[in-house]
């Protein structure tokens, strides 16, 4: 994944400059976005969920699948040993099969990036978790020091949470102010910067109106990503979810002329959802998205499966889960 | 900065057609035996290919009669035998629906042209609701609100159309039998394979012989069961002309009707609408079973102040429908019905070209052989064309622009017909407003082509009369209970 300098904002992007000067001019545009009918986006993404992908379809979907994982530890037990292992797994998924693709980065807590980066290199791309994760509770100064701190530490990409609480108190230049300020910790000496991915918490958004909402106005920050859980709060990633985040890149590039990534993360566990989303990345945003630049999974469990289900098409049979590594 | 990647292309996912066993040749299905027809037959044939499926018997007017007769002698039976009785076999037949329900699907796909998408996860399992929601009515009848005792009519002749065989068949049957009536269906002539299959779960199902009958062939056919003395109610579903000339043919005698015939549903979708909702309840109302559909919303009013926005983005959806063998699984689009069918669409289509309307289809390739007909809309299209007026009966939609709500009623009733009609918007009141205005049997809000046993489904105007459906659609086979 490259990681360029920031530049000035796109020219489609500095059209919205009026829109985040004010917290009642960003209120209003928010607001005036078009509603989400809550049934209306399950039913499709449902029907979705009914593709069948079969043979080649299914042998590149997988292989796609695996290349985007954000492959992730984040727990209180973590240790270095731990991350190191999950590291190694990351460069090399499948031992037994050196065609096996890596993944797109290992995603952990910000203390442990030295430790992935020290197995990895630049192969596999770091994410660290930052701005106190996972609920967002902290002073600015405690989020801005954590994200530094990753950085610092080596880390490519950092996953931020947004204040729920601000959010859903309305206060929405709040949330705008700190996603800005989280971009600039993001910034390198060197100038470039770590990418950013803005988590939102679907789960305690609740509503797919705010889901759109939340990602418009993660975009208008300047985030790379938006990113749809922390994997702590159920209900994480869901195909709905995922599918109004979806319209909402595809939509904000049509008006900007800017490409955003999108990730769920949380309760993807089995290949067959994974090719699901897939599917979904095709058919609602396009298939510019299918990349690991511009799509990710974040998960844990979801590899192995990718896996088996790997080996049985290339060699016709299943094997336990013995034959696939446990990190 | 946008890096292309290779396309996602889905292979092939055929659904297996070895499921089903379609015979050389068919008969007429007569108190409750396959007997061979006396008059001459036709052939049914695979729209997606235009191969052969088998030789149908084309019923005779004597056939007919021998069809009237058998159901007279089970109507004895079957009205005096107790509801609970009845429920009994209209729930067993219900099961075997379920469990024979990839047969059906396949079946369906097969002699229809729709995709297996759609016969597996809409047609069979409505089937088979119905079945099961006229099977709990049989022993309640007298709670229905229609009298203290209501009395079945007697044999009912029951003629369906080609579009959703099977489901017709079910609104037509199951609400019968359970009043108490025995029936004589016939199914349309390019699709006649479902309905002789349904006939062998009839026999599954130990049903009494004679309760039903069903009899293949065409217009002929159709008029001679409609116009039999000895037949007490018409069930018709179909076009208005045909609606038209069997109400004709009935006239003065004491046979009751219910006629469910055509339409040309406005969608109205407002500037507040969830806008990518409102997009798959467009590409939903109007591509849905290649669009035939007597409900589509065929005519597409937005206001003005998001047309344009609306029209690209239902133009990039219409990108990804994938029109192509109704048995691979991710098929979004099948096959025309027939040539007949074909034919027409083309010939409005081109009207609507030469009247000046913009036309246009995302590029897609079909296949050689076979029916097939584009996702297609046309743009620019005023309440003069002909597009707008008629029923195109295919997979092609009008966009008309409206600027304020009293115009945009205005312009969805102005049409013969009054079946269904949508409203997108996300203000509650607007929808309550609208449907109260709207001259149309059905007003979905927010949602399309939504069909429940237990919501009644019929016309205004020229789309017909009488209710199918609910606790109202028994009134259609029920003495004395108007519809």
């Amino acid at each position: 994944m490259s990681t360029t300098a920031p530049t000035d904002p796109a020219p489609g992007l500095a059209a919205y400059s009026e829109v985040t000067a004010g917290e009642a001019s960003l209120r209003r545009f928010l607001h005036g976005l078009p509603g989400v009918d809550q049934v209306g986006a399950e039913a499709r993404a449902a029907g979705l969920g009914t593709r069948s992908i079969k043979t080649t379809a299914k042998a590149w979907a997988l292989d796609l699948a695996i290349r985007m994982v954000d492959l992730t530890t984040l727990e209180g037990q973590d240790t270095p040993g731990k991350v190191r292992a999950l590291a190694s797994k990351a460069l090399r998924p499948d031992p037994a099969d050196p065609s096996c693709p890596s993944v797109a980065a290992v995603c952990v807590y910000g203390d442990l990036v030295g430790e992935v980066k020290a197995v990895v290199g630049s192969e596999v791309n770091v994410a660290a978790v930052a701005t106190a994760f996972p609920s967002g509770r902290a002073s600015m100064a405690v989020k801005l020091a954590d994200t530094r701190d990753a950085v610092a530490a080596g880390a490519d990409e950092i996953d931020m949470v947004i204040d729920r609480g601000a959010f859903l108190a309305g206060h929405y230049l709040q949330v705008f102010e700190e996603i800005v300020a989280t971009r600039e910790a993001c910034v390198r000496p060197d100038g470039s910067h770590a990418h950013l991915k803005v988590i939102f918490e679907t789960g305690e958004l609740q509503t797919y109106d705010n889901v759109r909402r939340a990602s418009w106005l993660a975009m208008l920050a300047g985030a790379d990503f938006i990113k749809t859980s922390t994997g702590k709060v159920q209900p994480a990633a869901t195909l709905p979810v995922t599918l109004v985040m979806l319209e909402v890149v595809r939509d904000f590039r049509e008006a900007t002329g800017v490409q955003i990534g999108v990730k769920p993360a949380g309760g993807i566990r089995t290949a067959k959802d994974a090719i699901k989303y897939l599917v979904m990345v095709n058919e609602i945003a396009g298939d510019d998205w299918l990349d690991p630049d511009w799509f990710r999974f974040g998960a844990s469990t979801l590899l192995n499966d990718l896996l088996m289900q790997r080996t049985k098409m290339t060699t016709g049979r299943y094997s336990g889960p013995d034959y696939f590594t446990l990190d | 900065m946008a890096k292309k990647s290779t396309p996602f292309e889905y292979a092939p996912a055929p659904e297996s057609r070895s499921i089903v066993d379609i015979k050389p040749s068919y008969g007429l299905f007569v108190d409750g035996e396959f007997v061979d027809g006396r008059g001459s037959s036709f052939k049914t044939v695979n729209p997606a290919t235009e191969e052969t499926l088998a030789e149908i018997a084309e019923a005779s007017e004597a056939d007919v009669d021998l069809a009237v007769r058998a159901a007279r002698r089970a109507f004895r039976g079957w009205s005096r035998m107790s509801g609970r009785e009845r429920a009994k076999y209209l729930f067993r037949i219900a099961r075997i629906i379920q469990e024979r329900g990839r047969e059906l699907a396949v079946l369906e796909s097969i002699d229809n042209g729709k995709p297996i998408k759609e016969s597996r996860d809409v047609d069979v399992p409505v089937v088979a609701a119905h079945f099961f929601y006229y099977a709990g009515w049989a022993d309640k009848l007298e709670h229905a609100g229609l009298g203290p005792d209501p009395q079945p009519l007697g044999v009912a002749g029951q003629v369906i159309p080609w579009n959703f065989p099977l489901l017709m068949l079910a609104w037509k049957v199951a609400p019968a039998l359970a009043c108490g009536n025995t029936v004589v269906l016939k199914p349309a002539e390019t699709t006649p394979l479902t309905a002789l299959l349904f006939a062998e779960i009839c026999q599954q199902a130990d049903l009494p012989p004679g309760v039903v009958n069903i009899v293949t062939g065409a217009g002929g056919t159709g008029q001679a069961v409609v116009s039999h003395p000895d037949v007490d109610k018409v069930a018709f579903t179909g076009s208005t002309a045909v609606g038209k000339a069997i109400a004709r043919a009935i006239a003065g005698s004491d046979k009751k009707a219910t006629l469910e015939l055509g339409g040309k549903a406005a969608n109205i979708v407002f500037d507040d609408a969830a806008i990518d909702q409102a997009v798959e309840g467009i590409v939903g109302g109007i591509f849905f079973n290649q669009g035939h559909v007597c409900c589509a919303g065929s005519r597409l009013l937005v206001q003005e102040s998001v047309a344009d926005e609306l029209l690209a983005k239902l133009k990039r959806r219409m990108g990804t429908l994938r029109v192509g063998d109704p048995l691979d699984k991710n098929t979004d689009i099948g096959a025309i019905n027939s040539r007949e069918q074909l034919d027409r669409i083309r010939e409005l289509s081109d009207i609507g070209e030469a009247e000046g309307a913009e036309r246009w289809a995302p590029p897609c390739d079909l296949p050689a052989s076979g029916f097939w007909f584009p996702p297609t809309i046309f743009t620019g299209v005023t309440q003069a064309h002909r597009i707008a007026r008629e029923e195109v009966f295919g997979p092609v939609l009008s966009v008309l622009t409206f600027r304020t709500p009293a115009e945009a009623v205005e312009k969805a009733n102005n049409t013969p017909y009054g079946l269904s009609a949508g409203v997108w918007t996300e203000k509650g009141s607007r929808i309550l407003h609208m449907a109260s205005q709207l001259r149309a049997g059905v007003v979905w809000a927010n949602t399309f082509n939504k069909f429940d046993p237990a919501s009644p489904f019929g016309g205004y105007k020229e789309s017909g009369y009488g209710r199918e459906g609910g606790r109202q659609g028994l009134a259609a086979y029920l003495k004395g209970a108007d519809a």
